[in-house]
């Protein structure tokens, strides 16, 4: 049992304090929507857990299973047992998808053994092509690739905590489908904590969240299940940012 | 021989010069003396005699170290340090044919000479190694006149891994007749200044050249490369991939020229210069040029010089790597193409292992 605490969480991204005060608390297995419009502070909530450059957390922390993950750095935060899912995965010119593998696997000692087929099965799982494997990451790769090869990532590094930044912007429907349904797996098969963060509803009918929360201002604003969603669907954030 | 103090060098406010360290240069504190020439093949392609003028291979103006080359070159014992390899028509040679010129002494001023003259529908292979020991303090003049007649396909790789004392001004000067194929390949880790002025001149119809060089300065380094895609006949084709690195203090300089000349109609010609910059000391420098005469043809270039992207950093660390290991695996993929595009003579292996060398600061210093 795996416990993701965000406490008071207060964040600059660059010289700009975008994150107020957020609390949350993701356990192994359970699946946290965060919705927020467009400048709530969605990205830098991601971004200052995972702790991207340029993103300063001014006040509160995060911990996992007590490691204060705040204190450390990205790579640290990985290995810990955190991981993040990325709105934007960047293209790493000449560095294969496995190559990465293997070196992430690498760094936690992890069984390397008949890698190559873990990885090609986890591609046929998440219904990635083969041949992109041994490709250089990202680069080249149709929106609905660079998620599905995320997805495939996630699966193969296995963390108890993840957070997903916007996993539904950039792909088509069959493709979040697919790496939706991965994820809801993960949180039945390895209990993987989920901490979804969307401007849409549309990928809860893939990967079911126990709890949504709504972002404002930097804000949680409103906590429930997973009729807030409903809800929100139905009278806008105007009604919960008004 | 006539004594070198007659020449006039160059100046670092010459345009062919600009950003080099040639004002550095004191040329009488090195005297022509001989070095250690070995070559791989047998006296059925190789020799000590020269059928190739400069001027049969270049119609540039030699700079004054290219007329020094010539001049030194052209008569008294140095000559046991030219090679010529060349091939008789249809010839095709399997095996790379492996020249090495090694130094091991100060002082010293070399002029390494190579001839490769491929004859019509012929193939080879040469790579060119400079290597030192004892970390001499001296200067190297190399020049290879390359010569692909009609339909002959051409690979030379040149690996400059010389200590980091030595000054290497070298030339490669190409010339490529109807159809045929030059594809050039330098490696560039060692000698303190080393500059490379590399022309291919493209004088048939249908011919092509691929260029390529890895270069990757540590320490107080500079690599400085001067390029000429000269396509003087139609439908030739050239292209030009040179990528490098610099780190701590050290620098590069690429300045390269795609020249399509009035009768070049349907030629393609594509340069691309990229350079990483590693720490905030290091300096790098790239000025693409085109010059084109006729309408009708296809040209690109490209040039970047900057440091590692913080967002593939970023990727890579949140995923568990540690900055070091992205770091490598950024710069490995950086070079990939490069390695990619180098012929198996040229060691790719050894070749990534010596970048990860340099990579870790173990800059391979002689003691």
């Amino acid at each position: 049992m795996s416990v993701l605490s965000i406490r008071d969480l207060h964040a600059k991204a660059g010289d700009t304090q975008i994150l107020n005060g957020i609390n949350l608390t993701v356990r192994s297995g359970e699946v946290h929507a965060v919705m927020g419009p467009n400048g709530a502070g969605k990205s830098t909530l991601s971004a200052a857990i995972m702790g991207k450059t340029g993103y300063t957390i001014t006040r509160g922390g995060v911990t996992l299973d007590d490691v204060d993950i705040a204190s450390l750095p990205t790579w640290k935060r990985a290995l810990a047992g955190l991981h993040l899912v990325m709105q934007y995965p960047t293209e790493i010119p000449g560095v294969g998808i496995d190559e990465l593998l293997n070196e992430a696997l690498a760094e936690r000692g992890s069984n390397q053994d008949q890698l190559e087929e873990r990885i090609a099965n986890e591609a046929a799982r998440i219904g990635l092509d083969e041949a992109l494997i041994h490709r250089a990451v990202n680069v080249d790769f149709s929106g609905g690739e660079k998620k599905r090869n995320e997805t495939l990532q996630l699966a193969m590094l296995d963390p108890r905590i993840v957070v997903l930044d916007e996993l539904d912007s950039g792909l088509d429907i069959d493709a979040l489908r697919d790496c939706a349904r991965r994820v809801e797996d993960l949180t039945n098969e390895r209990k993987l904590g989920v901490l979804v963060i969307t401007h849409y509803s549309r990928i809860f009918s893939d990967l079911k969240p126990n709890f949504v929360h709504i972002l404002a201002k930097g804000r949680i604003v409103a906590s429930g299940g997973p009729e807030l969603a409903d809800q929100l669907e139905r009278d806008g954030y105007d009604a919960f940012t008004g | 021989m006539s004594a070198l103090s007659e020449f006039v060098l160059p100046t670092a406010e010459q345009e062919l010069w600009r950003y080099s360290r040639i004002d550095e240069l004191d040329l009488g504190s090195f005297t022509p003396g001989s070095f250690t020439t070995t070559v791989s093949a047998d006296g059925s392609i190789v020799s000590r005699d020269s059928r190739l003028a400069l001027g049969d291979v270049s119609v540039e103006t030699p700079d004054v170290f290219e007329q020094m080359h010539v001049q030194q070159t052209s008569s008294g014992p140095i000559r046991d340090n030219h090679v010529r390899i060349g091939t008789a028509r249809g010839q095709v040679v399997a095996e790379p044919v492996l020249v090495t010129h090694h130094i091991d002494e100060s002082g010293l001023m070399c002029f390494p000479s190579l001839e490769i003259d491929a004859a019509e529908n012929s193939e080879l292979t040469v790579v060119e190694r400079f290597t030192s020991s004892g970390d001499p303090h001296s200067l190297l003049v190399p020049m290879v006149r390359i010569h692909a007649a009609q339909s002959a396909r051409i690979s030379y790789v040149s690996i400059n891994e010389l200590g980091r004392r030595c000054w290497l001004l070298g030339y490669q000067r190409a010339i490529g007749e109807r159809d045929s194929n030059i594809a050039t390949s330098t490696i560039s880790l060692g000698g303190d200044y080393s500059r490379l002025r590399a022309g291919v001149r493209l004088a048939g119809q249908g011919a092509s050249a691929r260029q390529v060089a890895l270069y990757f300065a540590d320490g107080t380094q500079m690599h400085d490369f001067r390029t000429l895609q000269d396509h003087a006949a139609p439908r030739t084709r050239s292209d030009l991939l040179f990528k490098g690195a610099v780190k701590d203090q050290a620098k590069s300089v690429y300045t390269g020229l795609i020249k399509i000349r009035e009768n070049a109609d349907k030629s393609e010609a594509f340069q691309t210069n990229r350079n990483l910059t590693l720490s905030s000391g290091a300096w790098a420098e790239s000025v693409p040029n085109l010059e084109i005469e006729t309408n009708d043809v296809k040209c690109s270039h490209a040039s970047t010089v900057g440091p590692v992207d913080d967002e593939q950093r970023f990727y890579l660390e949140s995923r568990g790597i540690r900055p070091e290991v992205a770091e490598r695996l950024v710069v490995f993929g950086f070079f990939a193409d490069v390695i990619n595009r180098l012929p198996s003579a040229a060691q790719p292996d050894a070749l990534r292992n010596k970048v990860g060398k340099k990579l870790l600061g173990d800059n391979g210093v002689q003691v």
